[in-house]
């Protein structure tokens, strides 16, 4: 029941020719060296270095030589309760920017899968968010919040709801005031992916489902649903890993204040880094975050795969 | 669709799309209120959506307060470099991917899926070491090879995806005419590929013009800084930004992504589906 209907137009291997076999591999790593290279050097090398940073005490500018340190690093980090602060927020972003993005992106690409006149307007929008420096996404945000020249206060004033207030600098209005902002850049995306998700729906089974009298939300519930689950599952993990290594964003809007309200654990490790130049330590923040979260999908996969038999 | 849909529900879909509109829009819309807006109406409290005397000062400005045509310069090379230089390499590696079964093809799919999963954190700062000791630090080239590297996974994935759209037969029955493997690629495959690389090369150079975090670390001198790095100077050490200016610059950097975006979206959304199908 849950198999999604994918067309297999490719579902072809090259011709199973054995005494070929070596001098196509050969020829493969000829074309797979060209990438191949440069990504050992810039990308698993340095992971597999930053790794090991974090068993050492480098420093930025330091003229004695690194000492291997052993888990000193973690050790301190067990006890350092501005990190676990950080990463507390880092969580709290990033399923509040994740979940409701899921939602709203779903409602969407419900709406575009429904045959509505205005949907080539939604799509043109779309690209708006997607396409956007992050940057740009973190100043444009920073206009509209503005406590004096901003389009918030000003409506908010003009609907008789109070003076308005400063949205990014406000202890308490900060962190939400910056996950719509999250949840706003990151749901097109979403939505698209989930669209070509509805569009592998099975059509013949809505009608059925239909006939028999099923109302809209069964029909979503036994039919939309168990299609797209894949996506769904695919593309929300990959959001909470996005949300949660996000930097730009929150680093324009409000450079993780007010107090650290909103200081993620990147931003964090980023300051740790590059402002204090604690390399090994910072290597070892990185570490901690990507264990933890590595963890936490796991159990997520793990539980809503298997949920997946009996729902 | 073939359902019927009774008219109130109709109308609450198209309640609820309006809804989806104007939050996607009124951001942007704000934007450029703000841009074309004159200096005294924005320090006025009850700011209006269009501006009553629409002015291009805070254009003129904006590129008075920032090097704004170095910084574009800037960006604009690297993105390029690392578009062409991402296709490029990408290209043969996808064509691999795609045709291949063996060892090789698993390693580089499994790559380019955990790469998704990369923490930034925990790369940037060997990757600052290792530039380091390259000279490359403070300099286009060094931060061309990173995004090149970054781009990859998309841009595997894309072209994996393209390849298999290309029916294997066409190959084979070059080769059955006498044509050498080089020569199959070359004329046969490649020239039906080519949207697709155009496609991903277009988002690759996106992808490069907006990045922010490697640039922000990478590049130390103002006269290396890309455009996004530049923009954020306009913010002040206090936050306290001269609106209309960052406004105008923040427009401006953002037009050419918008751009070729609305060019190949089409293309982005089908091949995010194409790279999907498995085998």
């Amino acid at each position: 029941m849950t198999s999604v209907t994918v067309k297999a137009r490719s579902g072809r291997e090259a011709p199973p020719d054995r005494g070929d076999r070596r001098r196509r591999d050969g020829a493969a790593w000829f074309l797979v060296l060209p990438a191949l290279i440069p990504i050992l050097i810039l990308s698993v090398g340095p992971l597999l270095y930053g790794i090991g940073l974090a068993f050492t005490d480098a420093q930025s500018g330091r003229t004695r030589s690194t000492q291997w340190v052993g888990v000193l690093n973690f050790q301190d980090l067990w006890h350092d309760t501005l990190f676990w602060d950080s990463f507390r927020i880092g969580l709290l972003w990033a399923v509040g920017v994740t979940v409701p993005q899921f939602v709203l992106a779903l409602g969407l690409a419900l709406l575009l899968h429904a045959n509505l006149r205005m949907r080539w307007a939604a799509r043109a929008l779309a690209i708006i968010p997607w396409a956007m420096p992050e940057v740009v996404v973190g100043i444009m945000w920073r206009l509209v919040y503005n406590p004096d020249a901003g389009i918030l206060n000003e409506t908010v004033r003009d609907l008789g709801l109070g003076d308005g207030r400063d949205w990014l600098t406000g202890l308490a209005t900060a962190l939400p005031a910056v996950i719509v902002v999250g949840i706003w850049a990151g749901m097109p995306q979403t939505a698209v992916a989930l669209l070509a998700g509805l569009q592998n729906t099975p059509q013949e089974l809505h009608e059925a489902a239909a006939l028999d009298g099923a109302g809209a939300w069964r029909r979503f519930r036994t039919v939309t649903w168990p299609a797209i689950r894949p996506v769904a599952l695919a593309v929300s993990a990959l959001n909470f890993i996005w949300n949660f290594n996000s930097f730009a964003l929150v680093y324009v809007l409000t450079s993780g204040g007010p107090g650290g309200r909103t200081r993620l654990p990147m931003l964090f490790a980023y300051e740790e880094a590059f402002r204090y130049g604690q390399f090994g330590y910072a290597a070892a923040m990185g570490c901690v975050m990507v264990a933890v979260i590595s963890v936490i999908l796991a159990f997520y996969l793990v539980g809503r795969l298997r949920g997946g038999d009996d729902a | 669709m073939s359902l019927r849909t009774s008219g109130s529900a109709r109308a609450g879909q198209y309640a609820a799309l309006l809804c989806y509109l104007v939050f996607l829009a009124f951001p942007f819309l704000w934007l450029i209120s703000t841009a074309f807006k004159p200096a005294r109406e924005l320090g006025s409290l009850h700011p209006t959506w269009i501006p009553e005397q629409p002015t291009l000062d805070n254009f003129r400005q904006a590129f008075d307060e920032q090097p704004l045509l170095r910084a574009a310069a800037n960006s604009l090379t690297a993105a390029l470099c690392a578009a062409l230089i991402a296709v490029v390499v990408a290209t043969p590696m996808a064509y691999v991917m795609a045709r291949h079964r063996g060892r090789l093809a698993t390693a580089a799919t499994g790559w380019v899926v955990v790469s998704q999963a990369f923490p930034f954190v925990l790369v940037i700062i060997p990757l600052f070491l290792v530039l380091k000791n390259l000279h490359l630090i403070n300099s286009l080239w060094g931060l061309v090879m990173v995004y090149v590297v970054w781009s990859l996974p998309f841009a595997l994935w894309m072209l994996a995806g393209y390849v298999r759209a290309v029916p294997p037969e066409l190959e084979e029955a070059a080769a059955v005419d006498g044509a050498g493997k080089v020569r199959i690629l070359v004329s046969v495959t490649a020239p039906l590929l080519a949207p697709g690389i155009v496609a991903t090369a277009l988002f690759a150079f996106i992808t490069a013009w907006n990045e922010f975090f490697f640039a922000l670390v990478l590049l130390k001198t103002p006269e290396k800084q890309t455009l996004p790095v530049v923009l954020t100077h306009f913010l002040g050490a206090e936050g306290v930004a001269d609106l209309g200016p960052l406004a105008a610059a923040a427009f401006l950097a953002t037009l050419p992504s918008l751009v070729l975006f609305a060019v190949i979206q089409k293309r982005i959304t089908g091949g995010l589906t194409a790279g999907a199908v498995k085998h």
